[in-house]
């Protein structure tokens, strides 16, 4: 693999021991683990490729043991790497050599659930559908659902800034956090937002969400809840052209209508899935639209029947409306499996994260076309069609010499291509080290600049998960320079970093 | 105090620069509309973005417009309404408000309560730094998780980290109805228990307020058959408070309108901006009232227009007691010197806030002591 992590400091591996006796006493009982083939099962999260076993995994359980643990590693200097439930795609929780992996996972407890207000207080590390599991019997649910929602956990959530199918309506995590409590690197416990709207001062809590481990370790989240819609059903729309398909999903919006979810599947993804489910998915289209509407029962007779009007209107070929609840799961089956559908098709896949302007898919799928044949390797794509979130799938074997390389480096050029036609590197898996490299492509040398200023103001000798995210490493005060004489900037003359 | 109007972001680049070097501070303007929140002696130059103004990007199927900083809100309301679509957390302001300044104070109407606030509607800037620099965050897509998310930070923050020139904000379609069901006359406590019920229904409802002693307002926004079921699952769910009566959007919007900044409350009194958990919201306002205070509530009760003179620690006591906060939204200038127009914050998120503010301002180009917080940063 080609990815650079920061060199371990021998420094930190040479007390290694001493680390150890100061975390067991810290954590007393099972907490500490240090056995290599112990530190096998967290050695990778979801981002299978890079594998790194870590020094030590400590697993704490209450706020103080994780703030006298930071604290220590702060003091001596020693690298922290915070992990939920290890689902991350991006590689967010790979651990380091020389770093402490920090487990939450045994912070598992729904600690409040205030049905009046709408929220939830909770550990980070409930899974995201334990908190639906919790609320449900009134009649709630959290509504972001990534996919991963029956293992990953809302800290993890929280610092991927997760989304899900249903993020067009209901929004990614962090529109659908309150508050935290999180411990800074110097083992300061501090609390941002919580049952009232809008915290006073700067929106921290805008910035924790999705900073990806980087600026604290979250100890308890506090999340909206939703009462359930009353129903859901769905379309399942097959379509000649991605084109046509993609002109449906924007004539939708154009009709005022913002659906629950809105997937669309290319040919490789629909053949793959329905081989696997076999869920009757139309075999003869060229995209495949699964549209789901939620709310009281007449307002979604209602748009189903509009939005079938849109997509008769757009040239769909086939167009089914789910007449019942295990009809609507059935469409949605296809999709849900379609990882593992396109998993059968080849020994491995590398799943991509990017997002472009709607608009521009027809263009970004010619040009995937190409690139697949220059670099020899399949890709089914699925889509998050309402708010341009691509996931080209690309099928790869790494038993073969090079073909990981390859695949990368055709992820690498896909993600340029969303880049390039104004769109991002990544929707809602976040940077990790996967994308970290390619953060120049999207940002100037200033705009990283400015980011890790922000990361200095938290942690400022840069040793919460250090190698995620930004491609190089400044120290802070190499950041922060920028020194003032009596009043006269030295050298003002000069570009001032 | 010089005036600066620059009219690109090179010229704002070069007036931070200058102030750098001399040491002078910098107050960044709008449409002026917000100037008197907080401390009145500020000892800043004036930098407007009025000369920064104009869309520059529109595309209403992508759901996003870009527009430079010193737009004014309602050119911007204009154009996107022209396309059937509208800023979900229902911006308001002066004739003069400009969407950098909105952004900026962090507004938000009635519907923040289901559509969030203007920070969850902001997908990207590019701004430049208290060191002179332009820089760029998020992007002018609808979903990105990409870096930091710099934007979220931006909104709310008062001029104190940089000053923005180009913004990228969500837009969605405009529901094509509304209807606000009216209660007359509800006691507070039985109004605040209505407005959670509400919110608690599986009924979409899009905004909640109360004006004490008149009325009770919910609204729902869609179609008309999914208004038309709602609104009856609505009439059951809340009988014991009685029927409501049915107001069609242009009898309501007036209503609504009225909220703003606490609508008709006296003038010549402080005016305190609350926000609250909804169910604490009763509790914590009782006492005040029982001094004299009087108020509006909106978001279900999570905000409360309060308007009271006297007993300012008592309203910071109450509201921190029911988990809230309380800025000092309107009053005096006697009273804003003293007074810190925000709730102050734990000692340790104090700190860190400014450290995140000398990451962005290192030399505190941007502190203009109109938050007394900040003993005079160099």
């Amino acid at each position: 693999m080609s990815l650079k992590m920061p060199l371990p400091d021998q420094r930190v591996l040479a007390r290694r021991d001493e680390i150890i006796t100061t975390l067991r006493r810290i954590v007393p009982g099972e907490g500490v683990i240090d056995q290599p083939h112990e530190l096998r099962p967290f050695e990778s999260d979801g981002l299978t490729a890079y594998r790194q076993p870590p020094m030590v995994v400590v697993l704490p359980e209450t706020v103080e043991q994780v703030a006298t643990i930071l604290a220590y590693c702060h003091k001596n200097n020693v690298k922290v790497v915070p992990r939920g439930s290890g689902t991350s795609l991006s590689g967010g929780a790979l651990p380091l050599a020389d770093a402490v992996l920090l487990g939450m996972g045994k912070f598992n407890r729904v600690l409040e659930v205030d049905y009046e207000d709408r929220l939830a207080v909770v550990q980070p590390g409930v899974t995201n559908l334990a908190i639906t599991k919790a609320v449900e019997g009134e009649g709630f649910y959290y509504a972001p659902d990534p996919s991963s929602q029956i293992a990953c956990s809302i800290g993890g959530n929280v610092a991927e800034n997760s989304g899900g199918v249903h993020c067009l309506k209901y929004g990614l995590t962090t529109n659908n956090v309150l508050g935290v409590e999180f411990v800074t690197m110097e083992g300061e416990i501090l609390r941002i937002g919580g049952k009232a709207l809008d915290a006073p001062g700067l929106d921290l809590l805008g910035i924790i969400v999705g900073s990806e481990g980087l600026l604290g370790v979250v100890t308890e989240v506090t999340v909206r809840i939703l009462p359930k819609p009353e129903t859901a059903r769905a379309l399942l729309i097959g379509f000649p052209t991605v084109e046509s398909a993609g002109q449906c999903v924007a004539d939708t919006i154009a009709a005022g209508i913002i659906p629950a979810g809105m997937e669309m599947m290319d040919r490789p993804a629909i053949h793959a899935a329905e081989a696997f489910v076999k869920v009757g998915y139309p075999l003869d289209v060229e995209a495949l639209l699964i549209v789901e509407l939620d709310g009281p029962g007449a307002e979604c007779d209602h748009l189903i029947g509009e939005v079938e009007a849109i997509a008769r209107k757009n040239g769909a070929v086939t167009l089914r409306a789910s007449r019942d609840e295990a009809e609507r799961l059935a469409f949605w089956a296809g999709r849900k499996a379609a990882f593992p559908a396109v998993g059968r098709l080849s020994p491995d896949y590398y799943c991509m994260d990017g997002t472009i302007p709607r608009g521009k898919l027809p263009r970004v799928l010619q040009r995937m076309n190409e690139l697949s044949a220059h670099y020899g390797l399949g890709v089914a794509n699925v889509f998050h069609a309402g708010d341009g979130n691509l996931h080209p799938l690309i099928l790869y074997d790494a038993n073969k010499p090079g073909e990981l390389e390859r695949a990368e480096d055709f992820g690498a050029d896909i993600l340029r291509l969303c880049v390039e036609v104004g769109g991002v590197l990544t929707g809602e898996h976040g940077v990790g080290v996967e994308k970290r490299d390619l953060m120049p492509d999207m940002f100037s040398e200033g705009d990283l600049r400015q980011q890790q200023r922000l990361k200095c103001a938290f942690d400022p000798e840069l040793l919460l998960n250090p190698g995620k995210v930004f491609p190089s490493l400044h120290r802070c005060a190499e950041l922060g320079r920028m020194h003032v004489h009596r009043g006269q900037l030295p050298f003002p003359e000069l570009p001032r970093f | 105090m010089a005036q600066h109007q620059p009219q690109n972001t090179d010229e704002i680049c070069g007036i931070v620069s200058d102030a750098l070097t001399s040491g002078g501070k910098l107050e960044i303007i709008g449409g002026g509309t917000r100037v008197d929140f907080g401390a009145p002696e500020r000892m800043a130059d004036h930098l407007s973005l009025r000369a920064l103004s104009g869309i520059l990007e529109y595309d209403p199927a992508e759901l996003v417009v870009t527009a430079r900083a010193g737009t004014p809100l309602a050119e911007l309301n204009e154009v996107v309404a022209a396309r059937g679509q509208a800023f979900a957390f229902e911006p308001w302001g002066d004739a003069t408000s400009t969407i950098g300044g909105v952004i900026a104070a962090g507004v938000a109407g009635p519907r923040r309560v289901s559509a969030g606030s203007v920070r969850d509607h902001l997908l990207g800037f590019e701004a430049v730094s208290g060191r002179g620099e332009a820089f760029r965050a998020g992007a002018k897509v609808v979903k990105n998780v990409t870096g930091y998310d710099l934007p979220k930070l931006l909104c709310g923050s008062w001029g104190r980290l940089a000053v923005l020139t180009e913004v990228t904000l969500k837009v969605l379609p405009c529901p094509p109805e509304r209807l606000t069901l009216l209660w007359h006359g509800l006691e507070d406590e039985a109004a605040f228990a209505l407005m959670r019920e509400a919110l608690r229904q599986p009924a979409d409802v899009a905004a909640a307020a109360h004006r004490p002693g008149e009325y009770t307002l919910i609204r729902l926004d869609g179609f008309g058959p999914s208004i038309a079921a709602r609104k009856a699952h609505l009439i059951a769910a809340l009988a014991q408070h009685g029927p409501p009566e049915a107001l069609h959007e242009a009898d309501a919007a007036t209503l609504w309108a009225s909220l703003q900044a606490g609508g008709a409350l006296p003038r010549d009194l402080p005016l305190w901006r609350l926000s609250l958990p909804p169910r604490q919201a009763f509790a914590a306002i009782a006492p005040l009232c029982a001094l004299g205070g009087r108020y509006l509530a909106d978001w279900a009760g999570g905000l409360v227009w309060l308007s009271l003179a006297g007993h300012d620690a008592e309203i910071r006591k109450q509201a921190a007691e029911a988990g809230g906060h309380a800025a000092l939204f309107r009053a005096s200038a006697n009273l804003r010197a003293r007074i810190p127009a925000l709730h102050p914050q734990s000692p340790g998120i104090e700190a860190l806030s400014r450290r995140v503010r000398r990451a962005f301002d290192p030399l505190g180009v941007f502190e203009t002591n109109r938050f007394l917080d900040e003993p005079n940063a160099d």
